[in-house]
């Protein structure tokens, strides 16, 4: 019991380098603050490895150090070459890479609990301790396979619509019993040394399995809340080995890192107006989009041109616009800060209205505007430019669809029906980026917002459509 | 510790969770992906000692390889959460880098 039985201060510094971790994120109140928060979590975790360090007997130092050396410089040389708009599928990846840690130091804590302090007398790992194991084991599986499929979807390895199998409710619900049965089974088997049980390579292996059966059938829209679920789930996880090795700074960690993914899940569905379960329940997006195809009726909309939209533009005196995941794929976020600022040469109020769910996970259009230096005071939320539509002279719609469209608020049937939307209908003008009239935005709905009187579609690429109007705009 | 004293921390910490993650402001939601997703790299706590600890070379192995897991996302994450929070500048810092590209 010998890494129980520890120096007070050890447990102390464990302590100091979880508080970094909550600072850490308490820094990231406001984006003035935000820095020096991730400074904090930096110094919490070069604490916490430094403690574990220098008090456990290290027999293999030199190999220690070249694993750290190669994962530390991949890990930074990822950091510094990914796109922003790549950010939703590199999130998923580091997801993995937790949960499959976390499966890892659960199988070796099975196979030498002695090292982990958990070799009870009699030479049995104890029931508690064999729980913790095997759930932080099934969290890190599913935490690792999940993210797996939903890296593949985000960055397009795998199609983004769902994939839908018969009774795909049943097997999965049936999985997640086994799981916990196998848990209850295995915490009160006799065969209870160390690597001895095959329970727990059964359990692990489900385990995977449902990670995987979980995500395939949630289609790429609903990827915000699929993200911020695994993020949620890999705290869990490291927080059920905390429990294992008795180490607060993991216990705590793994408690901020579990709620922040529970509350963003959380704000995705309401930004959406879903429940957390239809959503887990997958296939959004598949039936819907077969239902509204058959009512579609030929409507008269009007096509406008770069021009039209920036000599528009260029009397108005504010404008507003809505950035959408078109944007991110069209990588137009640097030509649109380009149009902001010539606007605003001409005296035009610019303003980004960024929805909730806008992206492929929380934040994303904030940090691509970033990016493109747009300052974030530039930029609202939902709520807080929702009520200015009705004064704007124009709302721009880039690579944004269902966010906009009134149907939320007025078609009970609609499969968006009740999520808090842009009133963008009631701006004197609209200008509606699309690549053509024929995609629907993924709800698979029709959006009245195409035929509006006051509506000219701009159908191009986002990207090529922006770079004509900035031409236009310098003529 | 015994497991009820634990639990009390894990509990707690839970509460702080709750609270401090409603104050980030939802700009700031990728990159508290990004960060949460660092920190909780402090799996790399238990991977320590699977590797330093003799006795089971496979066990050691496996603590080695999760020594380089959790090490790609330490410095990963914390390098891409630095990287996108250097974007977000105010209007008046903004306007004097602003320039054509």
């Amino acid at each position: 019991m010998e890494a129980h039985a520890v120096n007070p201060w050890v447990a102390v510094l464990y302590l100091v380098a979880g508080v970094c971790f909550i600072l850490a994120l308490r820094g990231l109140s406001s984006p003035a603050t935000s820095r020096k928060g991730n400074r904090y979590g930096m110094i919490g975790m070069g604490i916490a490895v430094v403690t574990t360090l220098v008090t456990h007997e290290i027999a293999s130092l030199p190999e220690i150090l070249v694993a750290i050396a190669i994962g530390g410089g991949i890990g930074f040389v990822i950091a510094r070459r990914i796109q922003m708009t790549a950010m939703p599928q590199l999130v998923a990846a580091f997801h993995s890479l937790v949960g499959l840690a976390a499966v890892l130091v659960a199988i070796a804590a099975f196979l030498n609990p002695e090292a982990f302090g958990i070799l009870g007398a009699g030479g049995s790992i104890p029931p508690v301790s064999r729980v913790e194991m095997a759930l932080g084991a099934a969290i890190g599986a599913i935490t690792f396979s999940g993210s797996v499929i939903a890296f593949a979807k985000l960055n397009g390895n795998m199609s983004g619509s769902p994939i839908l199998l018969p009774g795909r409710h049943v097997i999965n619900l049936a999985t997640l019993a086994a799981i916990l049965v196998l848990t209850t089974l295995f915490a009160h088997s006799g065969a209870a040394g160390p690597g001895e049980n095959p329970l727990f390579w059964v359990l692990v292996g489900l385990a995977f399995a449902i990670g995987f059966l979980l995500i395939i059938p949630i289609g790429g829209a609903d990827m915000p809340v699929v993200v911020s679920m695994l993020n949620s789930y890999s705290g869990w996880a490291a927080a059920a080995m905390g429990f294992t090795l008795h180490n607060t700074a993991m216990i705590i960690t793994g408690a901020l890192v579990g709620s922040s993914g529970a509350i963003l899940s959380y704000i995705m569905c309401k930004a959406m107006n879903r429940s957390f379960l239809s959503v887990i329940a997958g296939g959004f997006g598949a039936e819907s989009s077969a239902g509204s195809g058959e009512a579609r009726e030929q409507r008269p909309w009007k096509r406008g041109s770069a021009e039209d939209a920036a000599f528009l533009m260029k009397e108005a005196e504010s404008v507003i616009i809505i950035p959408g995941y078109g944007m991110a794929v069209a990588q137009a976020q640097h030509v649109l800060r380009e149009m902001g600022d010539q606007l605003k040469a001409h005296g035009v109020s610019v303003k980004y209205a960024i929805h909730p769910v806008a992206g492929r996970m929380p934040g994303h259009m904030n940090v691509l505007l970033a990016e493109a230096n747009v300052p974030y005071d530039e930029v609202f939320e939902l709520e807080d430019i929702n009520g200015e539509f009705a004064q704007a002279d124009v709302a721009f719609i880039i690579g944004a669809n269902d966010v906009v469209n009134p149907a939320a608020k007025t078609d009970k049937s609609s499969p968006i029906y009740g999520m808090p939307v842009f009133d963008v209908d009631k701006a004197k003008t609209i200008f509606f980026i699309k690549r053509s009239m024929g995609g629907q935005g993924y709800a698979g709905v029709d959006n009245d917002v195409f035929y509006m009187d006051q509506t000219m579609m701009l159908l191009a690429d986002a990207k090529k459509m922006v770079e004509d109007i900035n031409k236009a705009l310098a003529d | 510790m015994d497991f009820v004293s634990i639990l009390s921390i894990f509990v707690m910490a839970c509460f702080v969770g709750y609270y401090v993650v409603w104050s980030v402001t939802p700009a700031l939601h990728t990159p508290l992906m990004a960060v949460t997703n660092a920190i909780s790299s402090v799996i790399v706590v238990g991977a320590l000692v699977a590797s330093a600890a003799s006795g089971s070379p496979v066990a050691k192995w496996l603590g080695l390889g999760a020594v380089v897991l959790a090490s790609v996302n330490i410095f990963g994450g914390f390098a891409v959460t630095e990287r996108m929070l250097a974007m977000y500048k105010k209007k008046d810092k903004s306007s004097a880098k602003r320039g054509k590209h």
